[in-house]
């Protein structure tokens, strides 16, 4: 569980367009890394490549190294479908399957890989996932009821749930709070730092304060050039970039001078 | 802190937002009024008749509405009650075909509509005998349109796939081109290629209903293709990506998430591509044939439905037949119907749950 991640050189493509630029970095397990930056600039593009999800978006190429541990994501006869499965994501909007109950969303996982478990171990994987995910006291006495029926912020909870309940090394968030509530963000928060014991966390976020109350590590990503890919501009200790940064570009970011 | 600045006097500010309007029952008073005028006067002139009355009572309604309108409730909402009425009398001008034609179909068909009709066939039948039905006939239409859903539904199902999934560049242009062409063929050219290609490969005078049903695919595929490659990209694109994320490869994302999101408008579409196969004539005599006997083996023989045993039975002439005719189309829609409430309660039996 909780693997590091390596990132050498990577360039993404959109057909011609080169979106992320010549980004290398280290991504160590058991913590959290935020990625923030102005919109546009390509973290979630960036994001996406760490577990090859931007594959299903026709057109995409992608040149350079990502090491899980030891193994390069992107080495020959490596399956993108195993990747996904040590490297799960959270996305922007909750978006549990509307044709599942709670229950069923969170076992996708397994049911949608067509794997066979007995009944009472799928129930325990279902306690865990959404114990872990701090929902289970809202949804224990409703599991058979639609997924889709939960609020937004529970909605977000249950798609981490379901994330966790294929017991990934690594969990990618998108923006995971952007679409809910404060109260929501918070539970989600803290979530976060309870899972970070045991995965590899990286988080997208537009807000500032959620960066520096939730990661160990922030990136800074910004455009190389009006109309050009984005670049990563300066990484390191949250403290480090909130006080101190070394760059003047991440400082103007940061105390909200532009993006 | 800068000193706020007063905002701007809204446009026509100290008008008030009230306006004078025609009371409620205006509208259907002057409704009252129009047909009662116009009836007083067709019968003081001695020309009273449905059609006529009803016609000038429209006019006289939407002359009337709108100059009362435009007269106290000024232009905008005098044009809203003249369009209004349009509107109406267009709804009220579709519906007249489509009631007069269940009105007359049952009206003639419940005269020989019976158990008894639905029982027999027609074989050893003489045209102008007071008996026989239409037994085989619906067993025919059954059978034959049920191996036209059979080949249709996953070749024009796999078909969207493709389209919706994994079709991209030339080879995916050139189905949806060649699916827009075969939506446009006339159902005898899909007849007249079935029944060549027998000829081909059976020989001459080889009837069977299951060339009959072939046919009817040929009209059927791309009306289920189009139909379930509208329907597949309604799925959002969010929940393929929710899916693959969990490590699950893409052809049991498709199977498990994409098609169960999709199978209520999927269902509905193969139902509408049903209702307009199961009508068909044409391809059919060429085909299936005809014939008076029962037949539930679609690979020999001769093979009758129903639109096909309504041709015959009115072009045979005579009360009875007539009676016949109509009582089998009648049958026809009854089943048309039946098919489409079976669809509704599929799609509502499949339909994402909100739960709220
Ligand atoms: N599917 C796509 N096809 C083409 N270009 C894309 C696509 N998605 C994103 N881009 C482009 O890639 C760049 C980075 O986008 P994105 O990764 O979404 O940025 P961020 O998440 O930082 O807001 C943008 O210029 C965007 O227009
Ligand atoms: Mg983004």
């Amino acid at each position: 569980m909780a693997k590091r991640i390596d990132v050498s050189g990577l360039n993404v493509y959109y057909g011609a367009f080169r979106a992320v630029e010549d980004v290398s970095m280290t991504i160590e397990p058991r913590s959290v890394t935020a990625f923030i930056g102005p919109s546009g600039c390509g973290k979630s593009t960036y994001l996406r490549a760490l577990n090859r999800m931007h594959e299903v978006i026709p057109g995409t190429r992608v040149e350079g190294k990502v090491l899980l541990d030891d193994q390069d994501i992107y080495a020959a006869n490596v399956d993108p479908v195993a990747v996904r499965g040590q490297i799960g994501m959270v996305f922007q909007r909750p978006n549990p399957f509307p044709t599942m109950s709670i229950y069923d969303n969170v076992i996708a996982g397994v049911r949608l890989n067509g794997r066979r478990m007995p009944k009472a171990e799928l129930d325990a994987l279902v306690e865990r996932a959404l114990r872990g995910a701090n929902l289970w006291n809202e949804v224990k006495d409703r599991l058979n009821r639609p997924g889709a029926g939960l609020s937004g912020g529970q909605q977000q909870r249950l798609c981490i749930a379901r994330a966790i309940a294929v017991r990934p090394d690594v969990l990618l968030m998108d923006e995971p709070c952007s679409a809910l509530d404060p109260i929501s963000t918070l539970a989600i928060e803290d979530l976060i730092a309870e899972l970070k014991t045991e995965y590899t966390i990286v988080i997208v976020t537009h807000n500032m304060q959620q960066a520096a109350r939730v990661s160990e590590t922030t990136a800074f990503f910004n455009l190389s050039a009006p109309g050009k890919g984005g670049m990563l501009v300066e990484m390191g200790d949250t403290n480090k970039i909130f006080t101190n940064p070394d760059k003047k570009d991440t400082e103007n970011y940061i105390t909200g001078r532009f993006g | 802190m800068s000193t706020l600045t007063t905002p701007p006097a809204a446009p026509g500010a100290g008008v008030s937002l009230l306006s004078r309007s025609l009371p409620r029952w205006a509208p259907a008073a002057t409704l009252a009024g129009s047909a009662a005028v116009v009836a007083a006067v067709l019968v003081a002139v001695g020309a009273f008749g449905l059609a006529q009355w009803t016609v000038l009572s429209v006019l006289l309604f939407a002359v009337t509405i709108t100059a009362a309108s435009a007269s106290v409730e000024g232009g905008r909402r005098a044009k809203d009650r003249l369009v209004t009425t349009l509107v109406y009398v267009c709804f009220g001008l579709a519906m007249i075909p489509l009631v007069s034609v269940l009105w007359t179909t049952v009206q003639n068909g419940v005269l020989r509509l019976d158990p008894y009709f639905l029982q027999t066939s027609m074989r050893n039948v003489l045209a102008r005998d007071d008996a026989g039905g239409a037994y085989h006939a619906i067993m025919g239409t059954l059978i034959v349109t049920g191996w036209a859903t059979v080949i249709s539904v996953p070749v024009g199902l796999m078909t969207a796939i493709y389209l919706v999934e994994y079709g991209r560049g030339r080879l995916a242009q050139a189905i949806t081109f060649f699916v827009d062409v075969m939506t446009g063929i006339p159902s005898i050219v899909a007849g007249l290629f079935i029944a060549a290609l027998w000829l081909q490969l059976f020989g001459a005078g080889n009837f069977m209903g299951f060339a009959g049903s072939c046919a009817l695919s040929v009209l059927m595929i791309p009306v289920v293709v189009r139909s379930s490659e509208e329907m597949l990209k309604l799925v959002p694109n969010e929940l393929r990506e929710a899916s693959y994320a969990l490590g699950v490869p893409k052809w049991r994302t498709i199977v498990k998430v994409v098609l169960p999101t999709s199978i209520a408008g999927v269902t509905t579409g193969v139902m509408i591509a049903i209702a307009r196969i199961i009508g068909e004539t044409a391809p059919l005599l060429v085909t299936a044939g005809f014939t008076d006997s029962i037949n539930f083996n679609a690979f020999d023989s001769r093979m009758i439905t129903l639109p096909v045993y309504v041709y015959r039975q009115i072009s045979q002439g005579g009360q009875i037949p007539f009676e016949r005719a109509w009582a089998a189309a009648l049958t026809l829609i009854v089943i048309v119907m039946a098919l489409n409430l079976l669809a509704r309660l599929v799609s509502r039996i499949f339909a994402p749950r909100t739960g709220r």
